[in-house]
């Protein structure tokens, strides 16, 4: 991810790409994108990330910042076998039944390879089942409602996020990246001070766990949501807490990394 | 008896959307031969192209077809190449998809000189969204966005394929029919980087403007600039004020790019 608009600090570190990959191209479309914190994590979301584009015939974007792209940390690679790896589904019907977006098998219909003996046709335009282009109001209306629904409606499956010290938080720190990783110590500094304070790590940003900060929100004090840009993260957990607690952002563009006492500090301020 | 181009197109997918007197029929017609001639497996063809008039191409050819963003084409085809180096890979599309916006990806698949063919339409204008000059369009020529005449100098398609290192360069036009499809097949038996300019016509948004009064108007300039590459090494460069080089301009062997990156695989499993 990079600051600022135009070249802006390239070599720094920045999260203000985010909206950018769920809104940075025209039209309706699914967006999956996923913001390890680790070494380790990045290894392991970039096999998720293949695994999630695989099952939900999608792009999925995988976001780690300047710092956490940058880091040097023990990492365990797995024996082989002891990761799960999804291929898509491949046809059942026979070449000359094949139709490339036949809904009947589900919102994510089996995709051939070309090669395997199945020839259809693949298009950007909006398409009929059968891969070419349409206009036909009814059909391009359900096929954009389908590929958006076909991750909407199973993000619970492609969501993730870690709750660290969130039972019996008053203040909920809402972070993502190399920003979460001060959030944490942040959060471990609090509680020594005696401040019920918690970590909500996001590690997928796009679908965002709506539900869950909303459900969370009913308890909590405040939020705190430190990043690197100038409130993007702020402005979705606003979006979906529907005002059951203030939100205090701490926004840093100027390429230095958020530091833990900032975190800290903004606690103080809760009331 | 008359040649079957049947065989080739999908059922259901005609007719074509492209205008009277557009020659973009007649390549595809050419390519069909080239097909036939090969002997080419429909089911392990893929013809990939961008946007445009040309790049509709694929969707009426009974193969595995992409119809990729603007200008795309050479990178989607390199991907479909890699997975599937077994795969027949064509590409279709026209001058402003793959010298403008595609440019990038056209001279960097020509310097890779992976084992595909690209077929460029090349009407000299953008067709499908109404008469926008391209990279294509002659100095002084009349385009909807060049209303007082085209100050940009013009692409030579076929040099810069060549200078950007594609291996087998031809070049043909729609008057010539009989030829594309023998250009198209020595294009395809080449290994490497193969591209074929057919120079093409727009009646419709580039006839009009620059005083073409017909089609047979524009299909004779076709016929009159058109020199075969033999018949020029005759001529002084001043017969050759105005005209344009046809045939196989450009041919050499070297190392394929899948091949090439086969052995990076092997190396690094060591």
């Amino acid at each position: 991810m990079r600051g600022g608009p135009s070249t802006g600090m390239p070599t720094g570190p920045s999260q203000s790409d985010i909206m950018c990959a769920k809104w940075g191209t025209h039209g309706d479309h699914p967006a999956i994108c996923l913001v390890p914190a680790s070494v380790q994590e990045t290894y392991e979301e970039v096999v998720r990330a293949f695994n999630l584009s695989e099952k939900y015939r999608t792009p999925v974007m995988v976001m780690p910042d300047e710092i956490v792209a940058h880091m040097r940390e023990r990492i365990v690679f797995p024996e082989p076998g002891e990761i799960e790896v999804v291929d898509r589904t491949a046809p059942s019907v026979p070449p000359e039944q094949y139709k490339p977006y036949d809904t009947s098998f589900g919102d994510v219909p089996p995709l051939a390879a070309f090669g395997s003996g199945y020839k259809f046709h693949v298009t950007g335009l909006n398409k009929m089942q059968d891969g070419f282009p349409t206009t036909k109001a009814s059909i391009v209306q359900a096929e954009e409602e389908r590929q958006v629904r076909k991750v909407e409606a199973n993000a619970a499956d492609i969501m993730k996020w870690e709750e660290y010290q969130c039972e019996d938080a008053e203040i909920i720190v809402v972070a993502f990246g190399s920003t979460s990783r001060s959030a944490r110590f942040a959060v471990n500094e609090a509680r020594k001070q005696g401040i019920k304070a918690g970590l909500f790590r996001l590690i997928t940003f796009w679908p965002f766990p709506e539900e869950r900060l909303l459900e969370l929100s009913k308890k909590a004090k405040a939020f705190i949501t430190p990043e690197m840009n100038l409130g993007m993260c702020t402005g979705v957990v606003k979006g979906c807490i529907e005002g059951n607690a203030p939100v205090l952002g701490i926004f840093r563009v100027d390429g230095e990394p958020i530091n833990p006492g900032q975190i800290v500090d903004k606690m103080k301020e809760v009331k | 008896m008359a040649f079957d181009y049947d065989k080739y197109i999908r059922p259901g997918k005609l007719p074509h959307i492209w205008c009277p007197g557009c020659g973009h029929g007649i390549v595809m017609k050419g390519l069909i031969r080239a097909i036939d001639t090969l002997g080419l497996v429909k089911e392990n063809t893929a013809i990939v192209s961008g946007i445009g008039c040309a790049s509709r191409l694929p969707g009426y050819m009974d193969c595995c077809t992409l119809h990729t963003a603007h200008g795309r084409a050479a990178a989607f085809a390199t991907g479909v190449k890699m997975a599937k180096p077994e795969m027949n890979v064509i590409l279709v599309g026209g001058d402003g998809d793959g010298t403008a916006i595609g440019g990038n990806h056209f001279i960097h698949a020509c310097r890779r000189n992976i084992n595909m063919t690209y077929i460029i339409l090349n009407n000299k204008i953008y067709g499908m969204t109404g008469g926008q000059f391209s990279p294509a369009t002659p100095t002084g020529a009349k385009a909807s966005t060049t209303p007082y005449g085209n100050p940009d100098p013009a692409f030579d398609i076929a040099k810069l394929a060549i200078g950007a290192g594609a291996t087998f360069v031809a070049r043909g036009t729609a008057f010539h029919a009989n030829q594309i499809d023998k250009l198209i097949v020595e294009a395809i038996q080449h290994k490497g980087f193969s591209v074929v300019e057919i120079l093409d016509d727009c009646p419709t948004t580039f006839g009009r403007r620059n005083k073409y009064k017909s089609v047979i108007e524009m299909m004779n300039h076709l016929k009159e600039v058109a020199v075969p590459v033999k018949a020029a090494e005759k001529m002084s460069p001043e017969q050759l004020q105005g005209k344009v080089l046809t045939g196989v301009l450009y041919k050499e062997e070297k190392p394929e790019y899948c091949e090439e990156y086969a052995k990076v695989i092997e190396r690094a499993k060591k």
